[in-house]
C-alpha cells in the first residue's frame, strides 16, 4: 500500500483512511467517492455543504450501512465494518447528532449503558462511577455537579460532554462527532469544541463535522471538504484560507486565482485515488 | 484508554474524582424537598395518602379498623391486586400497558384448579402449570408488541377479551371448581408461626441493615457521593419499626372465638414480600433493569448502545404476565375456588392503579416495585375501610377511580413540571 507520505506532515500513521468510498441508495449515488485521512492526535474536520454526504460517509464508516465501493483502512489494515459493534470493537465510536441519552438515567448509567460494569450479575455501581468520574476529570469536565443526576437536568453543552465522555470511555481510537455544536450557545460551543481539542491532544483521532467554519478553523488540524457526494480536498488548515474552503465547499474546486496556493493541497481526491492500489 | 493515562490538570483539581464534598443531613433534605418541588415526587402523594386513610378510618371506626384481625384482611384482600401491580410496573415502565393481566390472572388460576381436580397433579405441578401459563401468555403478547408492531393498549385488550373467553370455556359458565389442596390454601388462609414470623422478621431487618450500611462503607472508602450516615440509620430504624411493628401486631390472637386461636403473619405477606425483593433487585441491580429504564426513556439510543430492544420488551410483558399467573393462584387460595369471573370486574384497574397512585408513570421510564406496594395498600385500605363504614361497592368504585384520576392527574403534572425544570 502506497501512503501518500506527503500528506503526513508530523509523519504520525493514519488511524483510519477511506479510499474511493461509494455509496447508493436505490438510484441516490450518496456517496461517489470520498477520501478520508483521520490521524491519532489530530482533529479532521470534514465540512460540506447540507447534503454532501457527511452523515453517510460517518454511517458508513461506523458500519451503520457499510461502503458499497472503495477501500476502508483501519491502522493500515484493510478492514470491512459491516456492524455499528463491530466498528466498537475497533475503538470507532460515534456521538450522533441527536445524541442518543436517556433523560431519565444519571450521567454514569448513560455513559455504560449497554456496556455496564457488572460483578457477577449485579451492577458493580461504585466501579462505574468510579471510572466515569476519572474519565470526565481526565476531559477536565469539572462543570457538572454530580454524576449521579439525570441528563434531563443538563443543558446542551453537559449532554454533549456526556455523549463524548461515553465515547471516550472505551478504548476509543477514533471518535467521530456529527455537527456536536449544531445546538449550542456561544458559551458551551466553546467549552465543547475545547473537550475536542483535547481529545486529539490526548492521542485519539478525532473526525469533527461541522458547518461553521469558526469552529473548524478553531480546532481542525486538517480540513476534508464533501462536494456533492464527492472528496473535493482534505487540506492542512495553517496551509489554507477561510475564503479556499468555502470555495471549496461552495463550488468543489479551488479557482486559478488561487493557485499560488496550489501546493498547500496536501492531499486530493485525485492524488489519494491514484495512491491506492485496490487489495 | 488513553484519555485516562492523561494526567489531570494538577492546577484544578477535580471535583468529580475522590474529593467529593459528602452533603450532611440537612443538605439532603433539601435536596430531597428541591427534587419533589421540580416534581419528582416519587411516592410521597401515596404514603401522605395513606397515611391520611388510615387516620381518617381509625378515627371513624377505631374499634375496628386497626385491629389485628383487620390487618391481616387488608394484607390478605391486598395480595391479589398488588401482585399483579408489581408485575404492571414491568410493563409500564417500557411505556406499555397491560390490560389483559387481571385476566390472565384468572386464566392461571382455572389452569390451576383445572390442574389439581381434573388430573389430580401435586400441588407443585399445578401451582408450576398456571406459571407457564402465565410465562405463555406474556410471551405472546411481548411478541405481538415487540415483533409484530401492534400497540399493546390493542392487542392486551383483545387478549382482555379472549383470556375472559377462555376461563369461561375452561370453567363453564355458572360453573365454579372448589379448591381442596392443602398447600394453595395455606397461601392466603394460614398464617405463619409466630416464632418463625420473628425470626423471619429480624432477619429481614438485619440483612437490610448489613447491606446497607456495607454499601455506604464501601462507597464511603472509595471517595464517592454517599448519604449522610444519619439518614441511612434512619430509613434501617423506620423499617425495622414497621416490619416488627406489623408481626407484633399479626403475632396476636385475632381469632373472635374464644376457643380457637389466630396468630402470626399471613403466609402470602413473605410470598410477596419475596417476589417484591426478587423483581426489585432485578430492576435496580441488574443490567436488564437498567436496560428497561433505558428503554422506557429513549428506546432508539438503547437500540443504538446495543441493547436487544425487543427483547428487553418481550421479558417485560413476560414478567408482567407470570406475576398475574402468582396472583390468580393467590386468588384462588383465598377464595378456595375458581369461578368465571376470577380476575375480572375491578381487579386490573385496581392494580394499574395501584401502580400508578405508587408513582410509576405512565408514560415510562419512571417507577419502583415499592410504588406498587404503596399503591396496593392505598387500594387495600380505601377498599376495606369504606366497607367497613358499610358504604356499598358503587361508592367504592367511585373513589377508587376518583383516586386513580387524581395519580393519573400528578403523573402527568409532575412530568410536565420536571420538563420545565429540567428532572427526568
Ligand atoms: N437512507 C437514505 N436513503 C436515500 N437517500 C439518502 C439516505 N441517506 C442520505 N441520503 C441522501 O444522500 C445525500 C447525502 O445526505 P447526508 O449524508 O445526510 O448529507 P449531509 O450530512 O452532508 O447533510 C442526500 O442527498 C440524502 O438525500
Ligand atoms: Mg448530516
Amino acid at each position: 500500500m502506497t501512503e501518500p507520505a506527503q500528506a503526513n506532515p508530523q509523519g504520525r500513521p493514519p488511524i483510519l483512511e477511506v479510499r474511493g468510498g461509494r455509496k447508493n441508495f436505490g438510484a441516490v449515488h450518496a456517496l461517489r467517492g470520498v477520501d478520508l485521512v483521520a490521524r491519532a492526535g489530530e482533529v479532521t474536520a470534514l465540512v460540506g455543504d447540507n447534503g454532501a454526504g457527511k452523515s453517510t460517509m460517518i454511517k458508513c464508516i461506523a458500519g451503520i450501512y457499510g461502503f458499497d465501493a472503495g477501500d476502508v483502512l483501519f491502522e493500515g489494515q484493510p478492514v470491512h465494518i459491516s456492524d455499528p459493534s463491530e466498528a466498537n470493537d475497533m475503538g470507532i465510536e460515534v456521538v450522533y447528532q441527536d445524541l442518543a441519552l436517556c433523560d431519565n438515567l444519571d450521567i454514569v448509567h448513560n455513559m455504560f449503558l449497554g456496556r455496564e460494569l457488572k460483578k457477577g450479575i449485579q451492577l458493580d455501581e461504585a466501579a462505574m462511577e468510579a471510572r466515569a468520574a476519572e474519565v470526565l476529570a481526565s476531559l477536565s469536565v469539572r462543570t457538572v455537579r454530580s454524576i449521579r443526576q439525570h441528563v434531563a437536568s443538563l443543558s446542551g453543552g453537559q449532554r454533549q460532554t456526556v455523549a463524548i465522555a461515553r465515547a471516550v470511555l472505551w478504548n476509543s481510537k477514533l471518535v467521530i462527532l456529527d455537527e456536536p455544536t449544531a445546538a449550542l450557545g456561544v458559551a458551551q460551543t466553546e467549552q465543547v469544541l475545547q473537550l475536542v481539542r483535547r481529545l486529539a491532544d490526548a492521542g485519539l483521532a478525532v473526525v469533527l463535522v461541522s458547518h461553521n467554519m469558526n469552529d473548524v478553523f478553531e480546532v481542525a488540524d486538517s480540513i476534508n471538504v464533501l462536494y456533492l457526494g464527492q472528496t473535493a480536498a482534505q487540506v492542512r488548515t495553517k496551509d489554507s484560507s477561510r475564503s479556499e474552503v468555502i470555495e471549496l465547499i461552495t463550488s468543489g474546486s479551488m479557482s486559478p486565482v488561487g493557485a499560488g496556493s496550489g501546493p498547500a493541497l496536501s492531499k486530493t481526491t485525485t492524488d489519494s485515488a491514484n495512491g491506492s492500489t485496490p487489495a | 484508554m488513553s484519555t485516562s493515562t492523561r494526567p489531570a490538570d494538577p492546577a484544578a483539581p477535580s471535583l468529580l474524582a475522590g474529593t467529593v464534598e459528602q452533603p450532611t443531613f440537612g443538605e439532603s433534605v433539601n435536596n430531597w424537598v428541591r427534587k419533589v418541588r421540580g416534581g419528582d415526587m416519587g411516592s410521597l402523594p401515596a404514603i401522605l395518602a395513606l397515611l391520611v386513610l388510615v387516620l381518617g378510618f381509625f378515627a371513624l371506626k377505631p374499634e375496628k379498623f386497626l385491629s389485628a384481625l383487620n390487618i391481616a384482611n387488608l394484607f390478605q384482600q391486598g395480595a391479589v391486586v398488588t401482585t399483579i401491580a408489581m408485575g404492571l410496573v414491568f410493563v409500564l415502565l417500557i411505556g406499555e400497558i397491560d390490560l389483559s393481566a387481571g385476566f390472565t390472572s384468572g386464566a392461571c388460576g382455572a389452569v390451576l384448579a383445572l390442574a389439581l381436580t381434573k388430573l389430580d397433579w401435586p400441588w407443585y405441578l399445578a401451582f408450576g402449570a398456571a406459571l407457564v401459563t402465565g410465562v405463555v401468555i406474556g410471551t405472546l403478547l411481548g411478541l405481538s408488541v415487540a415483533r409484530i408492531g401492534i400497540p399493546s393498549f390493542i392487542i392486551t385488550l383483545a387478549a382482555f377479551l379472549a383470556l375472559q373467553g377462555v376461563v369461561l370455556l375452561m370453567i363453564g359458565t355458572g360453573g365454579n371448581i372448589s379448591i381442596n389442596d392443602s398447600v394453595i390454601i395455606a397461601i392466603q388462609n394460614k398464617n405463619v408461626p409466630p416464632v418463625l414470623g420473628w425470626v423471619l422478621g429480624v432477619l429481614a431487618v438485619a440483612a437490610y441493615a448489613a447491606t446497607s450500611l456495607l454499601s455506604w462503607r464501601g462507597r464511603r472508602s472509595r471517595g464517592l457521593l454517599t448519604a449522610p450516615f444519619g439518614l441511612v440509620i434512619l430509613k434501617i430504624v423506620v423499617l425495622a419499626v414497621v416490619i416488627l411493628g406489623l408481626i407484633g401486631v399479626l403475632n396476636q390472637n385475632r381469632s373472635l372465638n374464644s376457643n380457637v386461636s389466630i396468630t402470626g403473619v399471613p403466609i402470602v405477606v413473605p410470598c410477596i414480600a419475596v417476589l417484591a425483593l426478587v423483581l426489585g433487585y432485578v430492576l435496580t441491580k441488574t443490567a436488564f433493569g437498567r436496560h428497561i429504564y433505558a428503554v422506557g426513556g429513549n428506546a432508539e439510543a438503547t437500540r443504538r448502545a446495543g441493547i436487544n430492544v425487543k427483547g428487553v420488551q418481550t421479558a417485560c410483558f413476560m414478567i408482567c404476565s407470570t406475576m398475574a399467573a402468582f396472583a390468580g393462584v393467590f386468588a384462588a387460595s383465598r377464595a378456595t375456588s375458581v369461578d368465571p369471573n376470577a380476575g375480572g370486574s375491578n381487579v386490573l384497574l385496581y392494580a394499574v392503579g395501584a401502580a400508578v397512585i405508587g408513582g410509576t408513570s405512565l408514560f415510562g421510564g419512571k417507577g419502583r416495585i415499592i410504588d406498587a406496594l404503596i399503591g396496593g395498600a392505598v387500594i387495600a385500605v380505601i377498599d376495606n375501610g369504606m366497607g367497613l363504614l358499610g358504604y356499598s361497592s358503587g361508592i367504592k368504585y367511585v373513589v377508587t377511580g376518583a383516586v386513580l384520576a387524581i395519580a393519573a392527574s400528578v403523573d402527568a403534572i409532575s412530568r410536565r413540571r420536571a420538563r420545565a425544570t429540567g428532572r427526568g
